[in-house]
């Protein structure tokens, strides 16, 4: 009887092409987006998207270092969440608004 | 189940990662990216990092997440306003983006022949006591200066969020 | 019996005796609190008020579920889902006895048994933030927003503390799963004294105990931490805008948040299902001998009844106790019955201090409530946290 579709171990490259998928998409939202908090969630997209390729070659490779490297992205992106928000409330305070368009006056 | 659990999963994070890129509202793209990385712990769950989706679930999702939704709501600043683009920026965006993935997929599929799979339960080494003990003796220099850059990062929080005092 | 049948029928079980405890916890909470302020509490709906949940359930079944024009009509739907959800999947997590033997079916009291089940119920139970913080969101109107994000902001507060006094019984105990660390805290000293967290060698764990209930109590918003509901009682909530099953939703989740959290405390410092002398001299008495003297003072009460219609329903509740006596003397279901009787009766301790306290402290304000949980809660958590690191470095093979 012939294998059933869809059971059976799952490519690594599925778990890679996923990983690019949404880093895509993380980078689309960067580009496109004008606010500045979605521009910011953006950017944290894309850091999960490296975290799973960072998870799925340490399968492949049968250490643990991938795991560790994803702990450390995890906790930089932390502390970067922390410190970002914090100028994005005081942008806000000074600016009154949230648009990447306005918060231009260094430009030309 | 493997793959039935993969393709679930990664549907809801592709889904989630969509709607983040599209919706106006911030606090929609926030709900989101909660939902991207709901299904991203399960995805490394499948793939044996037990103590990663638990550190994904309560760092990422109950802290970051949190910290990204509150800041939303204080600041309450609306929804983004539509911008009149040209024609060529606004439907270019879209078939670039399916390049760019469509390229970095092939080049995937050349380099790694799907010889062996991704099996539930075959990486061992996911587990807390084993990160922990590479955590303190292989690792230890990157976690103590990690420890000293999240410091940096809660003074300059303060620091830039406190009031000002004239 | 292939796992996933065996999965679905403990989650049934586990799910309908939930449902009861949750309903007749607010039973217990209107008695109790009824007691200490000198009244009786619910009386009227069936025997000293024992079927009131079942008129609250179809009180509140039967509302009308309205939906404000105002709201943001995906997050109204969302927050109360996103609030229960995240308070009972712990249950699911958390064992309430041994391994037993039914009809030749060897399995366990557990619903699953993750190697990491602690740090899982601790992120589960981070996320239920958003249920307040949503509802507070999507009710659309200044004050609503306030309370919820007060609401959230004393939860996430309150988590630290939380966290670091479950990791000092934790490096005594070296493991993450809950069925590992009841069975570390199985030993006896001296053949009876129990090993319980609290009675630990190298560090006893009593300020990590008593760390870890005072964050319960603001993580479940209870009193005397329970200033975004109260004074929401007064002028608005993040809960003003929902009527009727919407609302039980969002007590029920405070409830079984309350169950978690007990529950989470007699795993990691009480013992979990472990009595507190062994077997062998006579713990297994213990049960039964309560619930006879239960009986007989029910006896004793309905001879000299206090009500007229007491002389009829307590010589019933008496029957009902010398059977359950009568039930626990039996030797086939001994070793299911008695694990769960002391875990219910750690955890049902616990809650009845929750319901205490709630009955007799004045509540914080939330300058107070905030400034508690960083400059001084935090603090004692990590020196309880670095004195059982030194003990069990000092203390170490």
């Amino acid at each position: 009887m012939p294998p059933l579709p869809f059971t059976g171990p799952t490519p690594l490259s599925w778990y890679l092409i996923l990983s690019a998928i949404l880093f895509g998409l993380g980078v689309a939202g960067f580009l496109f987006r004008r606010n500045l908090i979605t521009v910011f969630m953006s950017i944290e997209l894309m850091l999960n998207a490296v975290n799973l390729s960072f998870i799925a070659f340490s399968y492949k490779l049968n250490q643990n270092d991938g795991h560790i490297f994803s702990f450390f992205v995890m906790v930089v992106a932390a502390a970067e969440a922390a410190v970002g928000l914090a100028i994005i409330l005081t942008v806000f305070k000074n600016r009154q608004t949230l648009e990447i368009d306005e918060v231009s006056s260094l430009k030309n | 189940m493997d793959q039935i659990l993969f393709l679930i999963f990664a549907a809801i994070a592709v889904i989630c990662a969509i709607n983040l890129v599209l919706q106006t509202h911030p606090i929609s793209s926030a709900l989101s990216l909660i939902g991207v990385m709901g299904a991203l712990a399960v995805l490394y769950l499948l793939l044996g990092g037990e103590f990663i989706a638990a550190a994904q679930l309560i760092v990422y999702a109950g802290a970051i997440m949190v910290l990204f939704v509150f800041v939303i709501m204080l600041l309450n600043a609306g929804a983004e306003q539509k911008v009149k683009r040209r024609v060529w920026t606004r439907w270019s965006g879209a078939p670039l983006l399916l390049g760019f993935v469509g390229l970095m997929a092939y080049v995937v599929q050349v380099l790694l022949p799907p010889s062996s799979g991704i099996r539930f339960g075959s990486f061992l080494q996911g587990g807390p006591q084993t990160i922990g003990t590479r955590l303190f003796t292989a690792y230890l220099l990157p976690f103590e200066i990690t420890s000293i850059l999240i410091l940096i990062a809660i003074i300059g929080a303060i620091v830039l969020a406190r009031k000002e005092i004239d | 019996m292939p796992y996933l049948l065996l999965a679905t029928i403990k989650t049934i079980i586990v799910v309908a005796i939930l449902m009861h405890v949750l309903a007749y916890l607010q039973w217990i909470e209107r008695k109790v609190i009824a007691h200490v302020q000198l009244r009786v509490g619910p009386r009227r709906v069936g025997p000293h008020g024992l079927l009131q949940p079942l008129a609250d359930v179809i009180k509140l079944v039967t509302k009308e579920d309205m939906l404000p024009s105002h709201v943001n009509k995906v997050f109204y739907f969302l927050a109360p889902f996103v609030a229960v959800m995240f308070a009972l999947i712990p249950m699911c997590l958390i064992p309430f006895g041994g391994d037993i033997r039914v009809f030749g079916i060897h399995t366990t009291m557990q619903v699953t048994d993750l190697n990491i089940g602690i740090l899982a119920v601790l992120g589960l139970s981070g996320l239920g933030v958003y249920g307040v913080a949503l509802a507070g969101w999507a009710s659309n109107n200044k004050y609503s927003l306030m309370g919820g994000l007060r609401s959230s902001a004393q939860m996430i507060s309150y988590e630290l503390p939380m966290a670091l006094s479950i990791a000092s019984p934790l490096l005594i105990l070296n493991t993450l799963s809950f069925r590992e660390i009841v069975d570390k805290q199985s030993f006896f000293y001296f053949g009876f004294l129990p090993n319980w967290s609290i009675f630990h060698s190298p560090f006893p764990q009593i300020l990590a105990f008593l760390i870890f209930l005072i964050a319960g109590f603001a993580e479940t918003n209870r009193v005397p931490f329970d200033l975004p509901e109260a004074e929401n009682e007064l002028v608005a909530g993040f809960h003003t805008e929902y009527s009727s099953m919407k609302f039980a939703s969002f007590f029920m989740a405070e409830y079984a948040n309350m169950v978690t959290v007990s529950s989470v405390a007699t795993l990691l410092f009480l013992g979990g299902w472990q009595p507190p002398f062994p077997q062998q001299y006579g713990s297994w008495l213990i049960p039964p001998v309560i619930f006879a003297i239960s009986g007989l003072i029910c006896f004793y009460h309905a001879a000299n009844p206090a009500r007229p219609f007491d002389r009829y329903t307590l010589p019933v509740f008496g029957v009902i106790f010398l059977g359950i006596a009568g039930v626990f003397l039996i030797p086939a279901v001994q070793p299911i019955l008695l694990p769960l009787f002391w875990f219910s009766a750690k955890t049902g301790a616990i809650l009845f201090v929750f319901i205490w306290v709630r009955a007799t402290l004045p509540r914080f304000r939330y300058d107070q409530l905030m400034r508690f949980a960083w400059l001084f809660l935090f603090p004692v958590a990590l020196v309880n946290l670095f004195a059982t690191g030194l003990a069990v470095a000092l203390t170490a093979k």
